[in-house]
């Protein structure tokens, strides 16, 4: 598959959207609503589940699968408030020293006149800064789009996986073509130039797992095998080490 | 090399030299209220326009010297080169063109200074070096930056000017957030200040990562501000932005910015608010004395 064809698998319609990985990978999963500052934002979803009999903080991006659900999912481009929601429900894992799962879909943060006007970038940014610190363990799970700070907001963790056909990029293929060259046409050079692939992301070190998708039913019990091993480590190593790690893990770059 | 690319017309106005340099004679003319000023009386006015008052664009050398004590700013990590990590096309000719546009190695200015006789660390963005945009350099440069001042247990002052993420360097360009976010927050967690001061413009990227990180937020009058360009707003919403959306003034209404401070009344102010944040902290009185020893 070429770069493009991977982006276009990325966005298809018929791919599994947040809800289906919560569904799929955890137990008795009790959605938790609003940031406690402006509203609730339809296109994050979070909440309290079970992985293996683990309590974990699950955050999924939802674009929707419908038309009716992605218009009121915003199709998965959260505002402000959708970010101030998952780190409220971060910190509050951190209190309960639970781990914090994140499932990531988006084409980018939302570029709306109210996202700007409540903080947009401000809210990206104090994500990044209390997740660099965060004390409990974080794994990122790039599961579609990894539209650029958008994605980041949600994916700066102690281990980052992306399933084999999602794409993570600073910005998307469209607007580097019609930024850099005048013309939009040159898409799909522009996805190859950008290096977007998850087999670039492991050549580049931005994540540790590829995760296979020849059905999606064998990647999510990929996805929960990893994680019922991997949690449990990450739960154990001591806060400062986890942090300690966490900075080296982006101080390479 | 590229050769057939050292002999081209220049293609945009930053590869001309910039738009102040259009009429590189005697005269420049305003973007806002277009009366044509003296180039010597915008310099001497901080390259203020004297009748409407606008912030013309400045490069990092001429930041510092409008604000840090005079002989007292040491450069830090001055040599740090961008280099084509992913082979983009065209980049190695567009760091080329910056760095003659600018006559910078990359698009900050590191170092320490003092200010009103007060020490910082202070890095400077450039506008003239591809918009001041965000590469492993500049995040890297900014990274060690703040290690240096966790270290010293002196402040960090940054002046923001960037059109956000380098996409010529990828999802490396993205990577860059996240590692100055987390080199701010041990910063910030040694009990540290950071004082930054957005300028026109900044966007995206840098919006998102250490611009808004600022324990105080100062900005420029009439700076534009904010995460997605307004191009992409406009075509995302399919109408026209208010007049003065997304301003400093803007931010300001809307509580993301502490205080617009015209370029003049800067280094007065700035130097109050880190004299308001002297540390009690041994290092830092002994850096006082003189930073280039320790570093």
């Amino acid at each position: 598959m070429s770069a493009y064809d991977k982006i276009l698998s990325a966005r298809s319609k018929g791919r599994p959207t947040g809800t289906a990985y919560i569904e799929k990978i955890f137990d008795s999963f009790i959605e938790l609503h609003g940031d406690r500052r402006f509203g609730d934002d339809p296109a994050v979803i979070g909440g309290l589940a079970f992985l293996d009999g683990i309590p974990v903080t699950v955050i999924a991006i939802e674009k929707g699968s419908d038309t009716k659900e992605r218009v009121r999912r915003n199709f998965g481009m959260p505002n402000p408030e959708g970010y101030r929601k998952a780190l409220r429900l971060m910190k509050q894992a951190e209190k309960f020293h639970r781990p914090v799962v994140c499932l990531v879909d988006t084409s980018g943060a939302y570029c709306g006149l109210g996202a700007e006007e409540r903080g947009q970038g401000q809210a990206i940014a104090e994500n990044l800064i209390e997740l660099s610190s965060l004390r409990t363990p974080v794994v990122s799970i790039l599961v579609g789009e990894g539209g650029s700070g958008g994605a980041l907001a949600l994916a700066l963790a102690d281990q980052v996986w992306i399933l084999e056909n999602a794409v993570y990029s600073v910005i998307s293929p469209e607007g580097c073509a019609s930024i850099l060259w005048k013309d939009p046409k040159r898409v799909k050079d522009a996805a190859e130039c950008l290096r977007l692939t998850a087999q670039d992301m492991q050549e580049l070190g931005v994540v540790e797992h590829v995760i296979p998708e020849e059905d999606f039913d064998a990647a999510f019990a990929e996805i929960k095998t990893r994680l019922s091993e991997e949690l449990p480590e990450l739960i154990a190593t001591p806060a400062d080490e986890l942090l300690h790690l966490r900075y080296q893990r982006f101080r390479k770059f | 090399m590229n050769l057939m690319g050292l002999f081209r017309s220049p293609q945009n106005e930053l590869e001309k030299g910039g738009k102040e340099a259009e009429d590189a004679g005697i005269h420049s003319a305003c973007p806002r209220c277009g009366v044509q000023l003296a180039l010597s009386d915008l310099q001497e006015n901080m390259n203020v326009c004297t009748a409407c008052g606008y912030h013309f664009r400045v490069g990092p050398r001429e930041r510092i010297a409008y604000i840090a004590d005079e002989g007292s700013f040491q450069e830090l990590d001055g040599d740090l080169l961008s280099r084509d990590l992913l082979d983009f096309p065209g980049y190695d000719q567009k760091l080329r063109n910056a760095k003659l546009a600018s006559r910078e190695k990359d698009a900050v200015v590191c170092g320490t200074a003092l200010i009103m006789g007060q020490p910082c660390a202070l890095f400077v963005m450039d506008p003239n070096f591809m918009m001041g945009s965000m590469g492993s350099v500049v995040g890297e440069k900014i990274t060690r930056l703040f290690e240096t001042a966790t270290e010293l247990g002196a402040p960090v002052l940054g002046f923001t000017v960037s059109g956000g993420a380098r996409m010529q360097e990828g999802i490396l360009s993205l990577m860059q957030m996240a590692k100055t976010s987390a080199a701010i927050r041990r910063h910030s967690a040694a009990g540290l200040f950071y004082l930054t001061v957005l300028t026109d413009p900044t966007l995206g990227g840098v919006t998102a990562s250490f611009a808004m990180d600022g324990d105080i937020i100062m900005a420029e009058p009439g700076a534009t501000i904010g995460f997605a360009g307004a191009r992409v707003i406009e075509q995302t919403i399919r109408k026209k932005l208010p007049q003065g959306f997304q301003t400093a003034e803007f931010l300001l209404e809307h509580g993301f910015v502490d205080l617009i401070v015209p370029r003049a009344q800067q280094r007065e102010q700035i130097g109050l608010l880190l004299k308001m944040h002297v540390p009690g902290n041994m290092i830092f009185d002994e850096w006082e004395a003189g930073p280039d020893e320790r570093l």
